[in-house]
């Protein structure tokens, strides 16, 4: 109880003064890793408790992103699509756009199980990031796209006028944008909470764990997997739209197979299922590069250089830092490991007849069987 | 561009694709892991082939290469083998973290550098019947079947060939039979290891300009290959090559042709796009299994 009453307006107060003592380019990092901590949360409802495999999660994100550039777009600039539409509207019809993404794609996830999913939702990767390159009226093709800024009922939130200073801080652009964020992490966090304690999270982990259970006492099965696809493709949407407004101008290749693959490396790092370790690892993700280029050069990490002339680039070494824990992490943390295994496997393991659960297990591991007979 | 240099273009491709697919096969008939490392694998063999290709003998250099490929491959089935949870879709994960790590320290080592890997054919063209056929490709092309028809040959009338059926499609059984399930998952990578280089080294030479650091995401070309086919089935996996193969030069000839606005690029997005209908009218693939379904 004292943490929801103590620790919450703590670390409430704490995010929303960063803007006055801490520079522009940390307030950047700080609203990145809020926007990824928002999409993680969506892919760990969808693997770590609806047990989906999805390794396009970077895909919803981009749809969320390019989705709201459009609908804010000015009409008639060269040769781009824009509606030109109030920005709050432009945020909301982003978010649909990458939670409509997630429906129509849901059948083919619904169908699907374990691997192939996996490999199906690599389609997505490599068929958005052609559309992202090649649809110019779209993204603006290589060159990227400038995005419109945010406002709400006219007034500018994520600009530099009219001019605001508190306490001697300029709180414009960047830091206005960092307030919406920080209000829209613990929006989702709770969101997050309550479909994952509350009845649809329940629905779902029973359909992972047992479908024909599920069917037994009236879950839609096929039902509860689409609200687990959308729900995720709508988290994706707004960590998007967060993506475009602090990117300002967005290039298709910001969403790459590797952005994508980080969504999974973010959600094994903080731990499956679990919505804070999706907010951890989302934030430690995005962060690390960021820390390292700060760092580098300096006698802490020599070694990095974020011009990658005379040393690694952050943005690489933290990759391999990264890959690195999340392969420490499948390896050697029996939980994280189980969890997995847990949450996607049991979702397509049907109680047999013939062999029992304990059995099955051993068909499907191979490395297992020859250490236990030895 | 005519129609005999479309079909022989497509048949040069799905012979590598071939290579790379049976690779996947192999490994996954073995281990039931679908090694998305194929690509760090391969670049890592490739990689040894072009620092040591300068002045040695070519085939010595690329047989090393070959040699590196597999080792890595036995190296990454032993990390799995260390994961306590032993499920395949733990490990593909993994494989996933590994291929990350591997292409991030290639970018460090590599920066802008291209392996171009010339082989003894170098950049040589015959002419067959009004169509120009690199000579690498027809070597990719008498390769592609060598090694595939010796795999088969290996699997259908040895007694190694009759241990890893028995693995594959039984493994508690043939443990009890004495076959060493360790040593058959460390062979199906090895060689799964070896043919990704194979098809490595064609893919770094002409008609190609080298492999970027980043090329590991080559393999995942092959993707719908696998699935098409069917993951556990290796004659799928030619089937499912020749359909990428030719799917990818066939669409490069209409958009050159008809479309070019489309760009190069969508000759990539196609197979995918076949992929996606194929595992809606059948989840496994032509020829896979029902059984991974089941699991």
């Amino acid at each position: 109880m004292w943490t929801r009453y103590i620790l919450l307006p703590v670390v409430a107060i704490v995010l929303l003064s960063i803007p006055f003592f801490q520079p522009r380019d940390v307030q950047t990092a700080l609203t990145s890793a809020v926007a990824f901590a928002i999409a993680a949360i969506g892919l760990t409802i969808l693997v770590g408790v609806g047990g989906q495999l999805s390794l396009a999660h970077g895909v919803f994100v981009a749809v969320g992103a390019y989705g709201y550039i459009v609908l804010a777009g000015e009409p008639g600039v060269e040769d781009r699509w824009g509606l030109g539409l109030p920005p709050v509207l432009a945020a909301i019809g982003g978010v649909a756009l990458a939670a409509l993404l997630g429906l129509i794609f849901s059948p083919v996830a619904a169908r699907l199980k374990g691997l192939y999913l996996g490999m199906a939702s690599l389609a997505l990767i490599f068929i958005s990031e052609y559309v992202f390159t090649y649809v110019t009226p779209l993204t603006g093709g290589l060159q990227g796209r400038s995005v419109q800024q945010f406002d709400l009922f006219g007034i500018p939130l994520s600009g530099s006028t009219p001019k605001l200073e508190i306490l001697g801080a300029n709180i414009d652009g960047i830091a206005r944008l960092w307030f919406i964020a920080v209000i829209a992490l613990f929006l989702a966090v709770w969101i997050g909470l309550r479909i994952v304690r509350g009845r649809p999270g329940q629905a779902l982990q029973l359909v992972r764990d047992n479908p024909t259970a599920a069917a037994a006492i009236g879950v839609n099965v096929q039902h509860a997997k689409a609200e687990a696809f959308v729900v995720s493709s709508a988290y994706a949407g707004v960590g998007g739209v967060f993506v475009a407004l602090y990117s300002q101008v967005l290039t298709p290749e910001t969403f790459n197979i590797v952005f994508s693959i980080n969504f999974l490396a973010m959600i094994i790092i903080g731990g499956l299922g679990s919505i804070g370790g999706a907010v951890f690892g989302g934030a430690f993700v995005a962060l690390l590069a960021f820390t390292m280029n700060k760092l580098g050069g300096t006698p802490l990490l020599p070694f990095i250089d974020q011009t990658g002339l005379n040393g690694i680039p952050g943005g690489t070494f933290s990759t391999i830092v990264f890959g690195v824990i999340v392969v420490l992490i499948l390896v050697f943390e029996p939980t994280g490991g189980a969890g997995i295994v847990r949450r996607i496997r049991s979702r397509r393991a049907k109680p047999s007849p013939v062999a029992p659960p304990q059995q099955s297990h051993d068909t499907d591991s191979r490395g297992a069987v020859p250490e236990k007979t030895r | 561009m005519n129609v005999l240099q479309v079909f022989l273009t497509g048949l040069s491709l799905s012979a590598i694709y071939a290579l790379l697919a049976v690779g996947f096969v192999v490994i996954y008939k073995g281990t039931k892991v679908v090694n998305l490392a194929q690509g760090a694998v391969m670049m890592i063999g490739v990689y040894v082939v072009f620092k040591l290709n300068t002045g040695l003998d070519f085939w010595i250099v690329a047989l090393i290469g070959i040699a590196v490929g597999a080792a890595a491959a036995v190296i990454i089935q032993l990390i799995l083998s260390l994961s306590k949870s032993h499920d395949h879709l733990v490990a593909t994960i993994i494989t996933i973290a590994i291929d990350m790590i591997v292409t991030a320290i290639l970018l460090v080592e590599m920066r802008d550098l291209m392996l171009y890997i010339p082989g003894p054919w170098a950049d040589a063209v015959i002419q067959i019947g009004g169509a120009a056929m690199p000579v690498a490709r027809v070597a990719a092309f008498a390769t592609a079947i060598l090694a595939i028809g010796a795999f088969f040959v290996v699997f259908r009338y040895t007694t190694f060939g009759v241990r890893m059926r028995a693995a594959a499609s039984d493994p508690e059984t043939a443990a009890l039979m004495g076959v060493s399930g360790r040593s058959v998952a460390l062979w199906s990578w090895g060689i799964g290891g070896g043919l990704a280089v194979i098809a490595g080294i064609f893919l770094a030479g002409f008609p190609g300009a080298g492999l970027p650091a980043f090329g590991s995401a080559l393999a995942f070309a092959v993707i719908p290959a696998i699935i098409i086919g069917g993951m556990d089935s290796a004659e799928g996996a030619i089937i499912g090559a020749l359909i990428v193969g030719f799917t990818e030069s066939v669409s490069r000839y209409l958009v050159a042709a008809y479309a070019p606005w489309m760009g190069e690029q969508i000759a990539i997005v196609v197979p995918y796009v076949i992929m996606l209908i194929v595992l809606l009218v059948r989840p496994s693939g032509l020829f896979g299994s029902r059984e991974i379904s089941r699991v």
